[in-house]
């Protein structure tokens, strides 16, 4: 019989940063990496800003050449989807009817984004989770002059609405919330990317989409419920995105009400990890369940998950607490806006520094008395790096507040 | 050990100098990181093969 292989599911930043974690700490049984695209692992950051700008060809976006990926000495399965697994024998089920038994499973198989039912066959109706849907919207907004809707001001709306807008597009951005990446950053440095975004020339507007209208080539606009219509030739749905569970829910051993629930070593049950967009694990310093739909945390994930499988396993190290200070950036234009810890959900925002000419904020976020998140735009990488020490760990507001001022000098 | 970095695809998170101070640094004006020791003494090494591991940009190649 031949050793069971580590399965990684899922073949992007989490899942590779998995695979290299299992090499780089010892593991040298086989090990299978499924991912459901036919690309080999590739950055998705960037599809929203350098790749669908045009600056930044496919290539750019690899994590890995294949020359860096030979030494892993991987069981390479792209294109290929896992469609079922059983906890209880680690066994996978893959799209075409293979049985794949593993002596442990880390699961990084992500979000996919969310869409509008009845938009499926409108041409020009595109979303953003992928290279292939990034290239397809790149496609579309060639020449100059498209009228693009943006459904969705979060990240992903604001980050392509800038980019369309340095293209010479048109640009709509519409949200059910009035102020941009307000989920992400509260009101208050919403209002000033709001104002970032009309300066640049982006038509923001609030309404709940009602509908679309198309012709025989394919969308003409976006009915608004209360605000009429916006016409468009091209849409861009970023209206979040939905954890890939579904392929999990035969098993009851897991919970995946929302995402992939995993204790505070990211494990979802005995021999089964999670890591990445998918992971929602029990933080141990803010002692509830989280889930990170970040680039860095993508990584850091990965890598805990596969050491503390291999702990698991008794092959290497001891278990540990997945305990990272979340954190998570975005560009819009000339702005790179960096932030640490938990900012959402936040009862209290207070921008310690806010000079809107100079494009330069400090905003600090808490909830229940203590703070835990900090935000940072056009700030030098010392001072950020020391707005990170103050919310590393939460700490009483009123201790974080004097040492947020005390860091900005 | 020899680090090279593709510095233009650095979107400047300065994980890389939060887990290997001695070997990183970023650029003040902009965070872009900087090499500080391209080939790094032995006791270095795991510290930078985790931020090349980390590194959410893939700027970091350690050989």
């Amino acid at each position: 019989m031949t050793a069971r292989p580590i399965a990684v599911v899922g073949a992007s930043a989490a899942g590779l940063a998995a695979a290299e974690a299992l090499r780089r700490s010892g593991w040298t049984g086989p090990l299978t990496l499924i991912g459901d695209e036919p690309h080999l692992p590739y950055d998705r950051p960037p599809l929203s800003k350098q790749l669908l700008h045009g600056a930044w060809e496919p290539e750019r976006l690899l994590l890995r050449t294949e020359e860096q990926l030979a030494p892993l000495d991987l069981d390479l399965r792209l294109g290929t989807r896992a469609t079922g697994l059983d906890t209880a024998t680690r066994t996978l089920t893959l799209d075409g009817g293979e049985r794949l038994a593993c002596v442990g499973v880390i699961i990084a198989t992500g979000v996919a984004a969310r869409t509008l039912p009845g938009t499926e066959d409108i041409a020009g109706v595109h979303t953003l989770r992928t290279l292939d849907d990034a290239l397809a919207l790149r496609a579309r907004l060639t020449g100059t002059g498209r009228r693009l809707v943006i459904v969705g001001n979060g990240v992903l709306g604001c980050e392509a609405a800038a980019v369309a807008r340095e293209l010479g597009h048109h640009v709509t951005l519409v949200g059910v919330e009035p102020t941009p990446m307000a989920a992400a950053v509260g009101t208050e440095v919403g209002e000033l990317l709001a104002e970032e975004h009309r300066a640049h020339g982006v038509t923001l507007r609030t309404g709940a989409v009602d509908g679309f209208e198309a012709d025989e080539h394919g969308v003409t606009g976006v009915r608004l419920a209360d605000s009429g219509l916006l016409p468009a030739d091209t849409v861009l749905l970023a209206i979040g995105s939905t954890p890939a569970v579904g392929w999990l829910a035969g098993d009851p051993a897991l919970d995946t009400s929302d995402g992939l629930r995993c204790d505070a070593y990211c494990a979802a049950a005995p021999g089964i990890y999670a890591a990445g967009d998918v992971a929602r694990w029990e933080h141990p310093v803010h002692g509830r369940p989280l889930r990170f739909e970040h680039r860095m945390n993508a990584a850091e994930q990965g890598m805990a998950a596969a050491r503390n499988l291999l702990a698991e396993l008794g092959e290497s190290g001891e278990r540990k607490e997945f305990a990272p200070v979340p954190y998570f950036w975005s560009d819009q234009y000339a702005l790179k806006i960096q932030a640490y810890g938990i900012l959402t959900g936040a009862d209290r925002v207070e921008a310690a520094l806010l000079d809107k000419e100079e494009r330069r904020v400090a905003a600090l976020y808490g909830s229940g008395g203590l703070a835990t998140g900090v935000l940072a735009i056009g700030l030098p990488p010392r001072q950020v790096r020391t707005l990170r020490a103050v919310i590393a760990a939460p700490l009483p507001w009123e201790e974080a507040h004097p040492r947020l001022l005390a860091a900005l000098g | 050990m020899k680090i090279t970095l593709d510095a233009d695809k650095c979107c400047g998170a300065g994980q890389c100098v939060l887990v290997a101070p001695e070997v990183f640094d970023q650029r003040d004006e902009d965070g872009i990181v900087v090499l500080l020791d391209a080939e790094p003494p032995a006791e270095q090494h795991d510290a930078v093969r985790e931020a090349a591991a980390i590194c959410p940009a893939a700027v970091i190649e350690v050989h």
